[in-house]
């Protein structure tokens, strides 16, 4: 490698914002008064926050310092598995950012309020479409909201059937919102092993499968990276017994226009459109995670509904099955409104291509690293591929080693330690905005890392060393935590 | 992580499956975590006890151990009311990899049952465990 | 297409190196009658300036300020967003990165966090407060789980003068766990009814809104204190947290845990999301908050640093037995609120929220004085009551029309406030925009 990516800067050390300022300061602009005093009484008034007093100065070059002590997708490739960080178009941040999206009140009445409620009812009819299923909350506000609100909807349907159930089947390689969510519903997560090629064998759910599992919550493709080849006749095994079928689609992006889930088993599912539909991840948010059912299970969505009447939109809360409310108002719109962006800027046969060029880039990295590091499965991946470090144990080397000597190289690590079938797992997605050079750097950076591991693995045991900070002391974090200043 | 030649089980105690010991006194057992369960546990930052009073059976969760990244139940090895609880963990729970059979000590159990103090493993028959694990 | 970088050329290297033929040879593992044999029924692509376009059409459909003067709170309030904040917020570090599980190359996000724990704790007067929720409905249904955790109890009373949203979305959640949810009446004079706590055993939480969903300031003090008795635990909510920058916080007053909805603190309304839920609680509950922590650590040289932690409660490690389940947060909301609290400042929020607060009364005297009754008589913040006459809903179409949204009609979420009118005054409506409104009502 001639010059790495990742490199030194300078960058400046910045204080808390109580360390700065002084009395009397302002970066706001106050509006002047035009109506007179109206003391409230002493009994209800306090003193006000101690927050500090900047000046907008200080303010703006707080955060622009901030922020460039952080790597996002648009600094580099940021290939964490099952986290989907493909870029996100500065388009979509112009479309929410109208003055017409951004200002509206939540409870306007429908007749002012057309040009959002057109989004929404497009947007369910698009995300309908992609999933092959008939009827869409975009309610939730992110994936595990949406399981939870799938899972509530699996609740009230048996509770309508009279017959309320108390288990439901969850893979061993689930993400953990999967668990914590039947949790919350009161369920029982019983869980089914993967078999030796890294997915679900229909005997190991039909061992388990009975009148008191209310369904299964399967991930297609699945967080190894593989499709789950039985979902057809495991979906058979799981409605025989009148259960119902949930898939987390966090991995959607490896089957837009390609796989319709509706189509092959799946009952309800729920999407993130911070992950397959390019909203950006904002630090850990906001998201949006929008349920899709069939037709049997659409009476208990969430209220309102957008209903559309000859061209006019509104919300109706007609839906005396409804489960209710998820959350006070309609959902995330000001991240519905980017994803719906994406939808109209990329179309029918970009989306398609995306997923495919998504695979391919997976792929590629397996089968350039497959002598590096050690592949978990040997099979085909579809946009994600799973490492662990096996060929690294006599070095003494670790994957968080690697993973924190990657920062060095200028890539933000993989995903690692999960899932937990895999031990040191280390997983890979590209995404399909990545382009071949970027990811040719990155297997060169992986390999050099590898020989680093053999011949001065301190290297990488004091990694990162180009970061502002080094590595941190998480156990003190966790034993005296200090969570405010 | 330490070689299994290299961990500490005193003669003198009793060894349950999921590595917690027990330690008669008296008519008393004292219960805390191995060598090999606080090696493995890594450093640990939070121990979750039961309250005085609180009785459990056999096999039984009573406690649970965190590290930075996991959490691990701990299971009674005998059957009995907890009468006494290691209040210096709250502070610090370093004590359980520091000194796991001394200050790092998690309760003190009246034994509903003391018979069943003979279903424990003995050090030597820990050791072949771990070595047949190897 | 501009987000997909690879030519032929590319596609063609990389199929060989993988030993494919062509790009559907990638998904042989998916069984024929899998895979869909028609293209995705979609509208065709459009260039960015069609976007652009069929956008601005959509967005000119909305009836948004400066045009129209929406008297609308309930849950949703619009204030100045100052320029610097959103610039700020479209800082792409900010807004590219991911949940800061590698803290090395997430120092920005991670102290950015930490500031807005602290300044969110020093708000609402309490010790510790997490690093957002989706919305105030969701953190007020998370604070009541908490509660059932910690006290190991089954019931929970909620005031009926909570925003019927939050408590329909309390009993959504609450559906499947078999706990109870009771509500607790209001007085005529806008407050909420506490006698019944009397009769009521093993609570593990009574949760109280302030201001509540009728703008009137609750007595937080002599409600905790009744609660406490009660050996529950006393949760306090909010939808406007502006008025903490005036009123007593909930810390003050006693509170156990407190929630609500932060979107007044430099987020934009956007048809009700994103949202920004707020949550803190006293240290002792630590252990027991959902969502995620930043704590404050240092690195192997000694520097400060920040880190996620206390994440063994959480469900990527906890799992079922997690204290929710929650992965993604709103965390690019909880900075934009912090970016708002730094610009606002100590002593520019007190000025700002006083006058949110006198602008409302102004209102409320004006209509007054025009022979409109004020429904109830406690002391408000930016929200108040009024009872319009009967037939008042023709007048208030016609507003519609003149592009005036004369407050919320009560009468669906209290059937038995028909006439009254919940109506919402923040600096962005002047004097002038009141008068009118006034003179219009009137005629």
């Amino acid at each position: 490698m001639k010059e790495l990516i990742g490199t030194t800067g300078l960058i400046l050390n910045e204080p808390l914002l109580w360390e700065k300022g002084k009395k009397g300061r302002c970066g706001y602009s106050l509006p002047g008064r035009d109506v007179e005093s109206f003391p409230l009484d002493n009994e209800l008034t306090g003193e006000g926050p101690d927050f500090p007093d900047l000046s907008e100065v200080d303010v703006v070059r707080h955060y622009t310092r901030l922020s460039q002590w952080n790597f996002g997708v648009d600094t580099g490739m940021y290939p964490l598995g099952s986290c989907t960080m493909k870029y996100s178009p500065k388009t979509n941040e112009r479309q929410a950012g109208l003055s017409g999206f951004a200002g509206a009140h939540p409870l306007l009445p429908s007749d002012f309020s057309q040009g959002t409620l057109r989004i929404m009812f497009e947007l369910e009819q698009y995300l309908a479409e992609i999933t092959g299923l008939d009827a869409v909350t975009l309610q939730p506000a992110a994936g595990a909201h949406g399981e939870l609100t799938g899972m509530l909807v699996i609740h009230a349907y048996h509770k309508n059937r009279g017959a309320q159930r108390s288990k439901i089947l969850v893979p061993d390689t689930a993400h953990g919102t999967n668990p914590a969510t039947a949790t919350l519903c009161n369920y029982r997560s019983i869980q089914v092993n993967s078999n030796e090629d890294g997915i679900l064998s229909v005997e190991s759910v039909a061992d388990v499968m009975d009148e008191d599992t209310a369904g299964i919550m399967l991930t297609n493709p699945n967080t190894l990276g593989l499709f789950e080849e039985n979902i057809r006749q495991i979906a058979e095994i799981v409605h025989s017994k009148g259960g119902i079928v949930y898939c987390d689609g966090a991995n959607l992006n490896a089957v837009m226009g390609i796989v319709k889930m509706g189509k092959i088993g799946v009952d309800v599912m729920h999407l993130n459109l911070h992950k397959t539909f390019s909203t950006p991840h904002g630090g850990g948010g906001p998201g949006s995670g929008p349920v899709c059912v069939k037709k049997h299970l659409e009476p208990f969505l969430p209220v309102p509904r957008v209903v559309e009447e000859e061209g006019r939109f509104r919300l109706s809360y007609n839906y005396p099955q409804s489960i209710g409310k998820v959350q006070a108002f309609h959902g995330n719109i000001g991240v519905m409104i980017k994803a719906y962006s994406y939808i109209r800027s990329m179309g029918p046969k970009d989306l398609k291509k995306a997923s495919r060029l998504a695979v391919l880039n997976a792929n590629y990295i397996k089968e350039s690293l497959k002598d590096t590091l050690h592949l978990a499965y040997d099979r085909p991946c579809m946009h994600e591929c799973v490492f662990s470090d096996e060929k690294q144990k006599d070095d003494n080397v670790t994957t968080l080693d690697m993973a924190k000597r990657l920062m060095d190289y200028g890539f933000h690590p993989p995903t690692v330690y999960f899932p937990l079938v895999v031990h040191g797992a280390i997983m890979i997605e590209p995404t399909e905005t990545e382009s071949k050079e970027d990811i040719d750097k990155f297997i060169e950076a992986f390999k050099a890392i590898a020989n680093e591991a053999k011949e001065n693995p301190d290297l990488l045991h004091d990694a990162p060393c180009k970061s502002k900070v080094r590595r941190l002391d998480e156990v003190s974090a966790a034993r005296k935590p200090c969570l405010t200043g | 992580m330490k070689e299994i030649s290299e961990l500490n089980l005193p003669a003198d105690l009793r060894y349950a499956e999921d590595h917690e010991w027990a330690k008669l006194e008296d008519d008393k057992v004292r219960v805390g975590l191995d060598d090999y369960a606080q090696d493995q546990l890594g450093d640990i930052v939070f121990v979750e006890l039961p309250k005085v009073g609180d009785t459990f059976n056999k096999g039984e969760v009573f406690a649970t151990v965190e590290s930075v990244k996991a959490v691990s139940e701990c299971y009674m090895p005998v059957s009995g009311e907890i009468v006494s609880v290691n209040n210096s963990l709250e502070e610090s729970p370093e004590l359980v990899n520091k000194s796991p059979y001394g200050d790092g000590w998690f309760v003190v159990i009246n034994p509903g049952n003391p018979s069943e103090m003979d279903t424990l493993m003995t050090n030597e028959t820990c050791l072949k465990k771990l070595k047949g694990t190897e | 297409m501009r987000y997909l970088p690879h030519t032929s050329e590319d596609i063609d290297l990389m199929l060989k190196a993988v030993g494919a033929d062509c790009l559907d040879d990638l998904f042989s593992t998916i069984p024929n009658d899998c895979l869909s044999k028609d293209d995705l029924a979609l509208p065709e692509a459009l260039t960015e300036w069609e976007l652009d376009s069929h956008m601005s059409t959509l967005s000119g459909a909305m009836a948004v300020s400066p045009d129209y003067k929406v008297f609308m709170g309930a849950g949703s309030y619009e204030h100045y967003i100052p320029a610097s904040v959103s610039y700020l917020l479209g800082r792409s570090e900010f807004v590219t990165s991911y949940t800061p599980y590698h803290p090395e190359v997430s120092q920005g996000t991670l102290q950015a966090i930490y500031e807005y724990q602290t300044l969110a704790a020093r708000l609402l007067g309490m010790e510790v407060a997490t690093a957002s929720h989706y919305d105030g409905a969701t953190a007020l249904a998370e604070s009541l789980l908490m509660a059932v955790r910690v006290t190991k109890k089954g019931k929970v009373a909620v005031s009926s003068l909570i925003h019927p949203f939050y408590r329909q979305v309390v009993r959504t959640y609450f559906e499947p766990t078999g706990y109870e949810v009771i509500e607790l009446p209001y007085l005529k004079n806008g407050l909420t009814d506490i006698d019944g706590l009397d009769e009521l055993n093993d609570l593990a939480a009574v949760a109280v809104q302030s201001p509540n969903f009728f703008g009137c300031i609750e007595n937080l003090k002599e409600i905790g204190e009744k609660v406490h008795n009660k050996e529950a635990l006393f949760i306090t909510c909010f939808t406007e947290a502006l008025s903490y920058g005036l009123l007593k916080n909930p810390g003050s007053q006693d509170a156990d845990i407190v929630c609500g909805e932060g979107q007044s603190l430099g987020i934009p309304r956007s048809f009700g999301g994103p949202a920004l839920g707020m949550l803190a609680s006293r240290k002792k509950y630590m252990r027991s908050l959902p969502g995620r922590l930043v704590g404050q650590t240092k690195d192997l040289d000694g520097k400060r640093g920040f880190v996620l932690t206390l994440a063994t409660r959480e469900q990527h490690i906890r799992r079922e037995k997690a204290t929710s389940n929650i992965c993604t947060n709103n965390s690019l909301c909880a900075l934009a609120a912090a970016i708002y609290m730094a610009s606002v400042g100590g002593t520019g929020i007190k000025k700002l929220a006083e006058l949110n607060h006198d602008r409302a009364e102004y209102l409320k005297q004006e209509l007054k004085k025009a022979g409109f009754r004020i429904s109830f008589e406690s002391p408000t913040f930016n929200e108040f009551v009024v009872e319009f006459p009967e037939g008042f809903d023709l007048v208030y179409d016609r507003l519609l029309k003149k592009k005036i949204v004369a407050g919320l009609p009560l009468s669906i979420y209290y059937p038995e406030l028909v006439n009254h009118y919940l109506l919402c005054v923040t600096e962005t409506m002047s004097k002038n925009d009141m008068d009118a409104l006034v003179l219009e009502v009137k005629s």
